[in-house]
């Protein structure tokens, strides 16, 4: 389709946010137009956001569904602060997100929804396309409803099912705004509706009104935008959230290291994707139990590992809780188990859909005795791959439990994902005891890990026996004896810290020493790194140092800190990494900065309080 | 994995084998060590290599089982027993799982996975000594002391209603149920292989003495001078008689099970009750899990054994089907699946 435009813009990137009704379609509109977003080589990253409840009210703003996806040329880390083009369906959704547009920002509504009933059902006292409460914005009023109805008149379709697909029509403007191709959304009509030629004709001559309409308005026609592809490494890519990468992470540790997967697992939000994924695949030899409570996921997971699995057990904050006596369990058995925690806001029930850092302490330290654990964090949608592998590989080689904390954000949260090739994954080697071995003791260790061996039910000559109980050094029977709890104490701590031999050394992102360092970890990496490529191009010095691995802290940890002059742990909570690194390094002065809406950070913020603190306040 | 029965190979393996080097430190006179005997002699006869079997508990004195059993052994956490059995079992179908448990580890804090171990029907054996006590903890009540019972808890007499473990277990989709006594090692060996080979979850209910805190509470069925009369041992396809004259039975009058005497009121053995553990309809079965003295004698031997779909073989069967047709193979296939795009 040729377009007279005229005038073509060019940004860097851009924020778009599309929001109804939940029965709108604004996820797949949303995922519709991420496709064109990655065939035109952008870099993307996406964000859903769900009504908390599942079917709030048709037309009120409980009940709005949004989804909102930051694209750009440049590296992109977040699904963005503020959106740049706001999509409002009904007046609900605009309600609902007029506080997410930047000022100036484009909004297009179906103006045929803006009707008394409506308004009302949204709360609205005046209709604002008539007051002068949108004056600061760009407002496109498009007649959507109507003219997505008469463009498939000729087909005789039910007229509630052609509104269905209004979606479609509001897709079609974006795409002629953003200069896409209508192909992909096409494909994926010929396949979604295989069945119903009709329906593939209505939804593809819906798209192109939408397009044309576009293009026939001024407003609309006179400047379009112009995305330039992303300088991404060269590969095939996916789209993929961290969910999903999460529970694929899993998938290729257990391939890896030649162990059968076993999830144990109770559905939580914003965790369940990962059990629902796994019980997908069977067909890689996955078994999943799902459990009739937290506990039972986690002690069958114990039970299934001590049996030869690579288990693990997926869950959300008030989960992890229940789990907090089983993981004592694993860590006197040491046995490899991973835990993961999608954290989100809490305590108790909190905002089960809403994202926060806040379940770190109970990671850490949330078991009754001396009982440590393993500790490390996700940072993106897509590196949820790589820490769940991670997390694995670390509990196998080194026979410990792992907590892997990832968050809602990160979890429900979609980026481009460069697919890595199974080849290129390190080995994981699990310490597994031959039959037969004369040498073989349950708490036997080795002597640089620590790790004692895996010797599975089934193999000849190694039959014995663990529990909870305290066990003598080496021979592993149950003992009671002080100085045996004192050394084998020892041994479970040192174990643990050893690990910090085998990973990474912390980087910095920046120069390596300055005026501030930005301390941060998990899920809120990218808003971070925007923050601070910011402050960048403002030609300000600060650094970022990004924790994935928490306990044990990486072993360069101090010398980073010792080279800045001020360091700040922004956190979504009540500054609870700051705790931990105020435990470890009493020398230095840890600032905080903290947030508990249930919101991740938004880029200025941060751009905003880092500048103060540069300027000495 | 080569999965040739040992004991075809070598048929020798005795009680010595299952005994472990630990010492067994119950009480002197606790049912566990008869319990435990019975155990390791059954075992040289389950027909599974030494090496597969497994033996799980939670947290008691009962729970303390695994380390004297010479096997693979997972004392576990207390009421937690049936989540650490159901992981191994479903991790590894061709190792047979005890389950070692007590009546406060799984009617209390392990209610929840103990009925849904059951719902699962997973083929694990469970052993649950049934002493009406909390034994490791030094005395207090437990779900199946029986009410008004005076305990270290329960000064003026428990005011709760007590557990029937079989009529939960049925209720729960219990595919087996037994019961047996820690008095009579002859017929817990029996119930146990006959537990061993059953496909499903087979729950013994074992009535076990705790000889410090709640000594006699199952005398009334163990004594040897009242056992007779207040005992019936149900057998399959025979009539469910018992006393010392083996001259008591049991019908059913109406809606409820009742005692009659031969010879008396005209009772021929064609009224008394013929038993049928695999009839499928659980109703017979619950009354007779049901019965207790004085009106009743107690029911032991397999009361119910049904056959039916196990969690473990469905879920074998399952990946087994996946596997071959499933268009995933590796990892790499499941990575590129779906939309993916160049660049
Ligand atoms: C989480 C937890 N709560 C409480 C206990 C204390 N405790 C240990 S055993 C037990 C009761 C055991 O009773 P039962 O299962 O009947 O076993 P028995 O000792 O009678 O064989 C209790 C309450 C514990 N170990 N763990
Ligand atoms: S306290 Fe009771 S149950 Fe425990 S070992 Fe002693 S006699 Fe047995
Ligand atoms: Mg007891």
């Amino acid at each position: 389709m040729t377009s007279k435009a005229q005038k073509v813009v060019e940004l860097e990137h851009v924020v778009v946010r599309f929001a109804g009704d939940s029965g709108d379609g604004m996820q797949l509109t949303g995922s519709l137009f991420s496709d064109a977003a990655a065939i035109a080589g952008n870099d993307f990253a996406t964000f859903p956001d769900y009504p908390a409840e599942i079917r709030a009210p048709q037309g009120t703003v409980a009940g709005v569904s949004g989804f909102q996806i930051h694209f750009g040329h440049k590296e992109i880390h977040t699904s963005g602060d503020m959106a740049d083009v706001l999509v409002a369906m009904n007046p609900a959704p605009l309600k609902k997100n007029l506080m997410w547009v930047k000022p100036g920002g484009t909004i297009i509504v179906d103006n045929d929804t803006f009707i008394d009933k409506q308004l009302e059902k949204a709360g609205y006292s005046n209709n604002p396309l008539e007051d002068e409460s949108l004056r600061d914005y760009n407002v496109i009023q498009a007649p959507v409803s109507t003219l997505t109805k008469t463009s498939v008149e000729d087909l005789g379709l039910d007229n509630k099912m052609v509104l269905k697909s209004r979606n479609m029509f509001a897709l079609g403007i974006m795409f002629f705004i953003f200069n896409r191709k209508l192909s992909s959304a096409d494909e994926f009509f010929e396949q979604k509706f295989r069945a119903n030629p009709l329906v593939v004709e209505s939804n593809k001559r819906i798209l192109r009104a939408g397009y044309n309409y576009a293009e026939s308005i001024e407003a609309l026609s006179s400047i379009t935008y112009k995305v330039e592809p992303a300088k991404l490494q060269k590969g095939i890519y996916r789209n993929i959230t961290g969910n999903i990468a999460t529970a694929w992470g899993f998938l290729a540790a257990a391939e890896k290291s030649g162990r059968q997967l076993f999830l144990g697992s109770y559905p939580i939000t914003p965790a369940s994707e990962i059990l629902q994924e796994l019980s997908k695949h069977k067909s890689l030899g996955v078994k999943v139990l799902q459990a009739e409570d937290e506990i039972a996921g986690i002690v069958s997971t114990i039970g299934a590992s001590f049996a030869g699995s690579f288990a693990i057990t997926t869950t959300s904050g008030p989960g992890l809780s229940l789990k907090s006596e089983a993981i004592g369990l694993a860590v006197m058995t040491e046995l490899p188990i991973v835990i993961v925690d999608v954290q989100r806001a809490g305590p108790s029930t909190g905002m089960p859909t809403k994202s926060e850092q806040s379940d770190l302490m109970q990671a850490l330290y949330g078991r009754n005795g001396e009982a440590p654990c393993i500790v490390i964090a996700a940072s993106s949608s897509a590196n949820c791959f790589y820490y769940a592998f991670e997390a694995s590989k670390l509990a196998m080689e080194h026979m410990t439990p792992v907590i892997l904390l990832t968050d809602g954000y990160l979890a429900n949260g979609s980026e481009v994902f460069k697919i890595p090739k199974m080849s290129d994954l390190v080995e994981i080697k699990p310490p597994l005891a031959e039959a037969n071995d004369p040498e073989y003791f349950p708490y036997k260790r080795d002597p640089e890990r620590l790790n004692r061996k895996w010797a599975v039910p089934g193999t000849e000559g190694l039959r014995h026996r663990i529990g909870g109980l305290e066990k003598e050094d080496i021979y592993g029977h149950v003992s009671h004896d002080p100085e045996n709890h004192q050394i084998m104490s020892e041994y479970r701590y040192e174990k643990v810290q050893r690990v910090a031999k085998y990973v990474e050394p912390q980087k910095v992102y920046g120069p390596e020493e300055g005026e501030l360092l930005v301390v941060s970890w998990g899920g809120t990496y990218g808003v971070m790194m925007e923050a601070v490529q910011e402050l960048h191009k403002q030609g300000k010095s600060v650094s970022l140092a990004h924790f994935h691995y928490i306990n044990p802290l990486p072993r360069n940890t101090e010398e980073i800190f010792s080279k800045f002059k001020r360091i700040i742990v922004p956190e979504l909570n009540m500054g609870q990494f700051v705790l931990h690194l105020r435990m470890h390094f009493q020398k230095f002065n840890f600032e905080q900065y903290n947030k508990v809406q249930g919101l991740p950070f938004m880029v200025k913020e941060l751009v905003d309080k880092f500048n103060q603190m540069l300027e000495g306040k | 994995m080569e999965k040739i029965k040992t004991e075809q190979l070598k048929p020798t393996l005795t009680k010595e084998d299952f005994i472990s080097d630990q010492m067994v430190k119950w009480c002197p006179g606790c049912g566990d060590h008869a319990i435990l005997s019975a155990f390791q002699k059954v075992l040289p006869q389950v027909g599974v290599k030494k090496e597969d079997v497994v033996v799980v508990s939670g947290i008691g004195c009962s729970s303390r089982f695994p380390y004297y059993v010479k096997s693979y052994g997972f004392h576990g956490i207390h009421g937690r027993a049936a989540a650490l059995a159901s992981g191994i079992k479903i991790s590894n179908p061709e190792l047979m799982v005890w389950m070692i448990t007590g009546d406060g580890d799984s009617l209390a804090i392990g209610g929840n996975h103990f009925i849904h171990l059951l719902r699962r029907n997973l083929d694990i054996n469970v052993m649950l000594f049934n002493n009406k006590i909390y034994g490791l903890t030094k005395g207090q009540f437990s779900p199946t002391t029986p009410t008004g019972h005076r305990t270290k808890s329960s000064p003026q007499g428990t005011i709760e209603h007590p557990f029937n473990v079989g009529e939960l277990a049925i209720g729960a989709q219990g595919t087996f149920f037994a019961r047996a006594v820690d008095t009579n090692p002859k017929m817990m060996a029996e119930i146990m292989l006959e537990a061993s080979r059953h496909s499903g979850t087979s729950l013994i209910e074992i009535m076990q003495n705790c000889v410090i805190f709640n000594d006699k509470i199952h005398a009334e069925f163990t004594s040897r001078e009242t056992r007779d009369d207040s005992q019936i041992y149900l057998e399959h396809g025979k009539p469910m008689l018992f006393g010392k004259e083996n001259d008591k039975g049991i019908v059913l009058r109406g809606t409820r099970l009742e005692v009659v005497k031969l010879g008396q009121d005209g009772i021929t053995i064609d009224d008394i009750l013929v038993h049928d553990k695999y009839q499928w309809e659980s109703g017979i079965h619950v009354l007779l899990a049901t019965m207790e003295p004085p009106e009743y004698p107690i029911a032991v031997g397999v009361i119910r054994s049904i056959s039916d779909f196990t969690f473990d073989g469905k879920m074998e069967a399952i990946i087994k089907e996946e596997k071959e047709k499933g268009k995933i193979k590796c990892v790499d296939d499941l990575l590129n699946s779906g939309k993916t795009w160049e660049i």
